[in-house]
């Protein structure tokens, strides 16, 4: 049937034409409507005998389907359209920077002490701290340093007025002491005490002031007591934290025979790097030893039961080291556009 | 200690160049701190004299010099050192020479041949300044290279000595050590007694025996006091940073250098009575060779004769008493004071001197005798005169001990972590010239009478170490038994809490803890703070007891450098006098945290108006570290901040810190601009957190009544909602406080408050009549306690 056929490319026509939704109802409405061109025609079936009815109801149907297919499609394209149109009318310039708060950041020196800190944990160091306040017994006595020890004189010390055998600690070494004292107490009850690892990281204060020199500065000690330790071992452990807090295997490390009080023997440390810019120089970067048998004692630990090693490193010296910083100063002044380089 | 390598090689001469030496003294201990040649590098540099010296014709600075240098003929030189003269040895670059890199060629000068160059001692490297030539002795040879003639094949050492290393302070003490090091054969100067050619003495008392045991003291008479230094004594006393003075001053420098022994040569004529080391009485004054007065304390050692105080024992001698260019004869001391008796007596002047210095660190006691006789032997080879016997006095039982120490070889493995043999050990106590018998596995050793650090086991442990080597013990991966370390979940550790405070866009800075006296007064009221004896500066004299102000003083200077946007934060200990202070008694050292934040409260950018951070930016800053704990925060006056503006925290019933905006007078005062708000709370506080504990879930769904409620201005929002709270049942799971207004529809002096009630049943859903009567019931309490009216 010709006429069929015409209706449904008219319908095509009529749809494709339909701008958006209200118009595509109203051209459905021609067709599909209760006096629309299909609708008509299905009305007029009754007139046709049954044979030729069912024939031409058949036809009629057929033609109905695919005009509804049509204008579903339409319908379709047509939402598709209006989305498209939406979203390309919301987008962003996503460019711009994003909106709310900054960052803020550590300390370059602490962020060092967290590192030497990390490091020390992942064998089974704990972490200590002291006052800075300190008594003369802590700070040089019980560290082996007797009034009037010429080493005293290593140390410009800051007194108080009206205090009496105090001072600001010179060094984090007196931490030694007080952990000592306190592991001590904590396993007193028992037969063998076990193992003794800490850090202590601190502020410690010396009569000193120029570009390599703060009256106030950092230090870390260390300590390990127990019954089998060795400067071998302290050798290890000190090579070890350094290769990892540098992050260079091929980081030179050497050891050589100094003097503290407070440990014998005694050793200062110095390392070379093999690039950068201070590639091949020997760098002095800590203080260490084995734990003078008095200080153990002071510390109310037996020196023929128990050995152990102690250390001393200055954490300033090792963030301007890691970092190319050249001016201590500069840690201590709070310029934020220095210390924001460190977040 | 600075050293010539020549003068050491002539004691000791191991097979080493002179950085090889310096790198065993390094490895040693005895820290090569610079090392450096006497004189640049330089060849066919020689000895020469200025025969004749006439004006150049076509220059006016200049000389035609006809110079002898040894060459067979006359060299004709020109030169424009303004000391050219006719007669004077100097030093002469002959053609081919090269100094330091350049090159002498024969060449004209304004038209005058020249063949060689006359030279200065800035141009031969051997002084740092230098005005015209070199003017050497009027003896000296000739044609000589000059390398050989100032024995300028030399290298200086400066050591950076630790103080229990009082025997390497002097030539044969670093020879011992370097001989003890490499095996290779010492010699020593010769003591050789000196006869005695007439009997004059002066008694010698020691009144104070345990600080003085031993004192030798000679008489020598007729001698040459202007005698001119031999060259060779200055140049070594020059190569170990000492300046020669006069022959009879250089021969006691010298022999300190040389054996380690301190001296003291008295003007004989000056001298009356008997001579006595004693300590001071009351009042007693010294007028010492710089020219300064003192009174010393009474535990300040003297010499003195039968009518005065004449020195400072082992710190310095006495103006009056002293030898002089004019000096016939003289009285020579040569002592042992007692380290104790010395150590910081010079420092108590504000002075140090190398006999101090060497005293308080521990000289040889049996060296006294020794050094006398060498002092002796050079004084009449340099100055003539005629020697008395050698008078000495001592307390041999208060001399110092030197206790046999026992050495376990179990022990020796247990501290280096290496096992060496009996023998290896024994090798190096031999090198080491110490006195060992062996007892079994044991050795014994008593140390020698200049070692005053060999006291323990311990140090014997550490010279095998040095002597092995610290770079031949082995670097071993720890060992130790394993178990992990207790770290409690409801406990935080500080680098937590200061990633928080990153977090938010705090930066962290460290400040001195030490601060401007009126920084004490402005921020904490503090008119008693706890000051620093000995302050570096007034602007740091005093301790800190709080943070704040190190904080403003980060605000000024980056206001300074143009940031006008800061947020800092610091971690730190703050300081207060407290009779029950802890750790240590009578102060009180918490470590707090403070946060100061001023300028916009948003880094400026795009959509947003900027406004700057105000209290609650910082409370809810403070809230959140606090979380999951939660503090009550009360209005409060504290010095630093706006009184209507501040809080105290409050956490548990205690007071933990502060909060608010700065008070407007600082802000003017600092010229901060805009008032920054700051908190500070004790660190203690953020490091307690809690472990969480699990609530059920309901399932049924929850019922959210708004409740807004007009108070009084005055009524405090957490005053009212604590109340709600209080009488709030089980179902009311929270309470928000979520808007306030005050103005239109609102009386004067009244203010809106409104919240959020969420209700919610774990069993079931709840029923509006169950909901509406939690509302009647807040709503009633409100009206009830504080005159709250429903919002209309």
């Amino acid at each position: 049937m010709d006429q069929l056929d015409q209706l449904v490319a008219q319908a095509e026509t009529d749809f494709s034409a339909a701008a958006d939704g209200a118009a595509l109802e109203m051209a459905k409405a021609r067709y599909l409507g209760k006096a629309g061109s299909l609708t008509e025609l299905l009305k007029g079936l009754g007139k046709l005998d049954p044979e030729a009815r069912k024939s031409a109801g058949a036809e009629i149907n057929r033609a109905k389907a695919a005009i509804e297919a049509l204008l579903s499609a339409r319908r379709d394209a047509l939402q598709r359209a209006a989305l498209e149109a939406q979203l390309a009318a919301e987008a962003l310039d996503v460019t711009l920077p994003g909106r709310g708060a900054g960052v803020g950041g550590l300390h370059p020196v602490v962020r060092t002490l967290e590192r030497v800190e990390q490091l020390f944990r992942s064998i089974g160091f704990d972490v200590a701290e002291g006052p800075e306040i300190e008594t003369d017994f802590y700070n040089f006595t019980a560290l082996n340093t007797p009034a009037n020890h010429p080493a005293r004189s290593m140390h410009d010390t800051f007194y108080l007025e009206n205090g009496e055998g105090v001072m600001l600690r010179t060094h984090t070494s007196p931490v030694q002491i007080r952990a000592m004292q306190a592991h001590v107490e904590a396993y007193k009850d028992r037969d063998t005490m076990p193992e003794l690892r800490v850090i202590a990281p601190g502020r410690v204060y010396r009569v000193d002031s120029d570009a390599t020199h703060s009256p106030m500065f950092h230090q870390v000690e260390g300590l390990w007591v127990g019954e089998s330790v060795s400067f071998a071992d302290l050798k290890g452990v000190v090579a070890d934290f350094l290769r990892s807090f540098f992050e260079s295997d091929d980081l030179q490390v050497r050891f050589r025979p100094s003097f503290f009080p407070f440990t014998e023997p005694s050793a200062e440390i110095d390392v070379a790097f093999m690039s950068g810019a201070l590639k091949g120089r020997w760098l002095e970067i800590a203080g260490c030893g084995m734990v003078h048998p008095n200080v153990l004692r002071f510390g109310g630990i037996d020196p023929e039961r128990y050995t152990g090693f102690a250390f001393g490193m200055g954490p300033d010296r090792l963030t301007m080291l890691r970092y190319g910083v050249n001016d201590l100063r500069l840690f201590f002044e709070g310029d934020l556009r220095f210390l924001g380089q460190f977040r | 200690m600075q050293f010539s390598e020549l003068w050491l090689r002539s004691f000791v001469s191991p097979d080493l160049d002179s950085d090889a030496l310096g790198h065993l003294l390094t490895m040693a201990g005895l820290e090569v701190e610079e090392q450096d040649g006497v004189a640049a590098v330089f060849s066919k540099v020689v000895v020469a004299q200025i025969v004749e010296a006439e004006k150049h014709p076509n220059a006016d600075k200049l000389r035609v010099c006809k110079v002898d240098a040894g060459q067979g003929e006359l060299l004709q030189i020109v030169c424009g050192a303004p000391n050219a003269a006719a007669g004077i040895r100097i030093p002469c670059a002959l053609v081919g020479a090269d100094l330091a890199g350049f090159g002498i060629k024969a060449a004209k000068l304004r038209g005058i041949e020249s063949f060689g160059m006359l030279c200065s001692a800035k141009e031969l490297g051997i002084s740092e300044e230098s005005s015209g030539l070199l003017v050497l002795p009027e003896d000296a040879p000739v044609g000589t290279d000059l390398r050989e003639y100032l024995a300028l094949n030399d290298t200086l050492f400066t050591i950076k000595l630790t103080p229990n290393r009082a025997d390497c302070l002097s030539l044969t003490g670093i020879a011992r050590e370097v001989a003890a090091l490499t095996g290779s054969p010492l010699s020593f100067p010769a003591c050789d007694p000196v006869a005695a050619t007439h009997d004059a003495t002066r008694a010698i008392v020691l009144d104070a025996p345990e600080a003085c045991p031993r004192y030798c003291g000679r008489i020598i008479r007729g001698v040459n006091a202007k005698a001119p230094t031999p060259e060779w004594m200055k140049q070594r006393l020059a190569r170990s940073g000492i300046r020669a003075i006069s022959a009879l001053v250089d021969v006691t420098n010298y022999v300190m250098l040389e054996l380690g022994q301190p001296l003291h040569a008295f003007d004989e004529a000056k001298l009356s009575g008997a001579i006595h080391v004693r300590f001071p009485v009351e009042g007693e004054q010294v007028v010492l060779l710089n020219g300064q007065t003192v009174t010393p304390a009474a535990d300040t050692l003297l010499i003195a004769d039968e009518s005065r105080a004449l020195a400072l024992a082992g710190v310095m001698g006495g103006e009056d008493s002293g030898i002089t260019l004019d000096t016939t004869d003289l009285f020579l001391e040569s002592a042992f004071f007692a380290p104790d008796a010395i150590a910081g007596r010079a420092r108590a002047h504000g002075f140090s001197s190398d006999a101090s210095y060497r005293f308080e660190r521990g000289v040889d006691f049996a060296l006294a005798g020794k050094a006398i006789e060498r002092a002796t032997r050079l004084i009449l080879d340099i100055c003539g005169g005629q020697p008395g016997p050698v008078m000495e006095s001592v307390a041999q039982s208060k001399l110092p001990a030197r206790a046999p120490i026992r050495l376990r070889a179990a022990r020796v493995r247990r501290v280096l972590g290496i096992a060496l043999s009996a023998d290896a050990v024994a090798e190096m106590f031999v090198r080491l010239n110490l006195d060992v018998v062996r007892e079994g596995e044991d050795f014994v050793v008593t140390p020698p009478s200049y070692r005053f650090d060999l006291e323990i086991e311990e140090d014997l442990i550490e010279e095998i170490a040095r002597l092995h080597g610290y770079d031949n013990i082995p670097v071993l991966a720890p060992r130790g038994p394993i178990s992990m370390l207790p770290r409690p979940e409801a406990r935080r550790d500080a680098m937590f809490v200061r990633r928080l405070v990153a977090g938010r866009e705090f930066q962290e800075v460290i400040n001195f803890a030490f601060v401007e006296e009126a920084w004490e007064r402005d921020f904490a009221g503090n008119t008693d703070p706890v000051r620093l004896a000995n302050p570096i500066a007034s602007q740091m004299s005093v301790m800190r007891s709080t943070l704040i102000g190190g904080l403003v003083a980060n605000l000024v200077t980056n206001r300074k450098r143009q940031t006008s946007r800061v947020r800092v934060f610091e971690i730190g200990r703050c300081f207060t006098r407290s009779p029950s202070g802890q750790p240590v008694e009578g102060f009180h050292q918490p470590i707090r945290l403070a946060v100061l934040a001023g300028g916009l409260a948003r880094p400026e950018q795009w959509g947003e108006t900027g406004r700057n951070v105000d209290f609650f930016d910082l409370k809810a800053d403070l809230e959140a570290l606090l979380f999951p704990r939660v503090a009550e925060f009360e209005r409060a006056v504290h010095p630093a901040l706006h009184p209507g503006r501040s809080a105290r925290v409050v956490l548990d019933g205690k007071v933990v810190g502060f909060i608010g905006e700065l008070h407007p007078v600082w802000v003017q005062r600092y010229e901060l601009g805009t008032a920054p708000v700051v908190f500070e709370i004790e660190l203690d506080i953020l490091l307690e957190s809690v472990t969480p504990a699990y609530r059920e879930v309901s399932r049924f769904p929850a019922v959210t009544r708004d409740l807004a409620l007009v108070v009084d201005q005055e009524v405090a929002a957490a005053q009212l909602l604590k109340g709600l709270q209080s009488v709030a049942p089980a179902i009311v799971q929270r309470i928000e406080l979520f808007d306030q207004y005050q103005g239109k529809g609102i009386e004067q002096n009244r203010k809106s408050l409104a919240f959020r009630v969420v209700m919610q049943e774990t069993q079931k859903t709840l029923e509006d009549a169950e909901v509406d009567a939690v509302m009647t019931a807040l709503t009633r309490h409100a009206e009830e306690s504080l005159g709250a009216k429903l919002r209309a």
